[in-house]
């Protein structure tokens, strides 16, 4: 039996793992070559593997960046999340300003509970309500936020046929459609919520997860910027990723002349430049049957080569399940301030 | 998870001066290195003092931008009170202000 010293980490899924220094450096080797392959993207530098390795193996259950290294913090359906995840009985308004006022965040989102936007047009007056009255009491910058979740205007909730459950007929051409249609309703409803969120006075919107349902997704968060700052200019967009790629469901959807399915965050961050963002969240998922060092490797790859061409704020997703934090709902510190740190000294994000 | 990010690498908001370069960064697309020194040259404050709780919470009720902790009397300067003041420092359009300036007949 190896007497080499063994290392405490943890695996995607957040359970303990103990590891020598070896299995760790080839963890690293190996997360890092799987970004190249999959982005066609530089490798990290020799020095920002050493630099993961010491991270991974830091002393102490909680790490953290020297002061003047800090960044500022991005949500997703920050301010009902008392609620919504603690089944603490308390409104929004009150949520928001726990999170100024006792979190230290630098910013958080007024959404509602069923966070899309078809849901959230149908009651927007009274959701930018709600908002007004967090804008009144609190500080820090405020966005209303939502997902453009496609998937929610198809039939029978929707409008529009189902293509999960008409490629499987072979009935590619009138899958194709009803995506295509699915894009503008959501755009629709995307561009009416930021009409009455910008006229009470919100600093942002924030269109979360964007692709979840495919390119379609993606490309109706797209349009829906570009609509939204050429209408309500003083009104800042936020642009979060949902996945590492985006998925081809359509597999034909462009913006700009580029073809949305397949693309990575390096990528997608561009054509968020294009649309008016001024702020994008970057995705990479986390492997829960790999180790810690192999994902954070894998994904401070991914993230750098999107901080190097990234002229708007990046903030990464480090929540549940991606960007090296395990796929786990109760979290632990040791795990996710180790991402913190690499996220920041090794990819140069400028948020969370 | 929101407590850890906090600790290990925010900024702390409004303990600090996060909000403030927060909103830079909305308002004008830097990123986070030019977002810091665009608030830190408007504040006369060094990037330590900017990313430093016990200097900024000097700073931002000398100025009334608002912190978090705070005794309940008649000076006490947080919410709406304290975007008029940070808007005009940083010279940045505050949505919620120009709103409330309209509404209110303040020119």
């Amino acid at each position: 039996m190896s007497k080499d010293k063994r290392y405490f980490t943890r695996r995607g899924d957040g359970s303990i793992v103990y590891l020598t220094e070896r299995e760790i450096r080839d963890d690293i080797v190996d997360g890092v070559a799987d970004a190249v392959k999959r982005g066609k993207i530089p490798p990290l530098t020799q020095d920002e593997m050493d630099h993961i390795f010491g991270i991974v193996t830091m002393p102490g259950g909680v790490v953290g960046v020297a002061p003047e290294d800090t960044v500022v913090s991005t949500s997703d359906s920050g301010s009902s999340k008392f609620t919504t995840k603690c089944g603490i009985p308390i409104e929004r308004v009150a949520g928001a300003m726990i999170h100024e006022r006792v979190l230290g965040a630098d910013s958080v989102d007024i959404g509602g509970d069923d966070y899309n936007y078809k849901t959230a047009k149908g009651i927007a007056k009274r959701e930018a309500s709600v908002l007004k009255r967090a804008l009144d009491v609190t500080t820090m910058p405020l966005f209303y936020g939502a997902m453009p979740d496609l998937g929610f205007y198809t039939k029978p909730d929707g409008p529009v046929d189902n293509w999960a459950e008409l490629l499987p007929l072979g009935k590619v051409d009138e899958a194709l459609a009803a995506q295509e249609e699915a894009v503008g309703h959501s755009v629709h409803d995307i561009v009416y919520v930021a009409q009455q969120v910008d006229a009470v006075g919100a600093d942002g919107i924030h269109i979360d997860t964007a692709g979840a349902a495919g390119d379609g997704d993606f490309l109706a968060a797209l349009e829906a910027t570009e609509i939204i700052k050429e209408k309500f200019p003083n009104l800042a967009v936020s642009i979060g990723m949902s996945g590492e790629f985006v998925l081809g469901m359509h597999g034909r959807l462009k913006y700009k002349d580029k073809r949305l399915a397949g693309l990575y965050a390096h990528d997608q961050v561009k054509l968020a430049e294009e649309a008016g963002a001024s702020v994008f969240g970057p995705v990479v998922n986390t492997n829960s049957d790999k180790s810690f060092p192999w994902n954070i490797s894998r994904v401070c790859t991914f993230m750098k080569a999107c901080s190097e061409v990234a002229n708007i704020p990046i903030h990464a997703n480090a929540g549940m399940g991606v960007c090296g934090v395990p796929m786990a709902e109760n979290m632990t510190a040791d795990v996710v301030s180790r991402v913190d740190k690499c996220l920041i000294e090794i990819c140069k994000i400028d948020g969370l | 998870m929101e407590a850890t990010h906090a600790i290990a690498a925010g900024m702390g908001g409004i303990r600090t001066a996060g909000d403030l370069v927060m909103r830079v960064q909305l308002a004008k697309k830097l990123r986070i290195a030019e977002a810091k020194k665009y608030v830190a040259e408007k504040l006369d404050v060094t990037i330590d003092e900017l990313c430093d709780v016990i200097s900024m919470t000097e700073v931002r009720e000398k100025r009334g931008f608002g912190i978090p902790h705070f005794e309940p009397d008649a000076n006490v300067n947080i919410g709406m009170e304290a975007k008029f003041r940070i808007a005009e420092a940083l010279g940045l359009r505050i949505n919620s202000v120009e709103r409330f300036k309209r509404l209110a007949g303040i020119k």
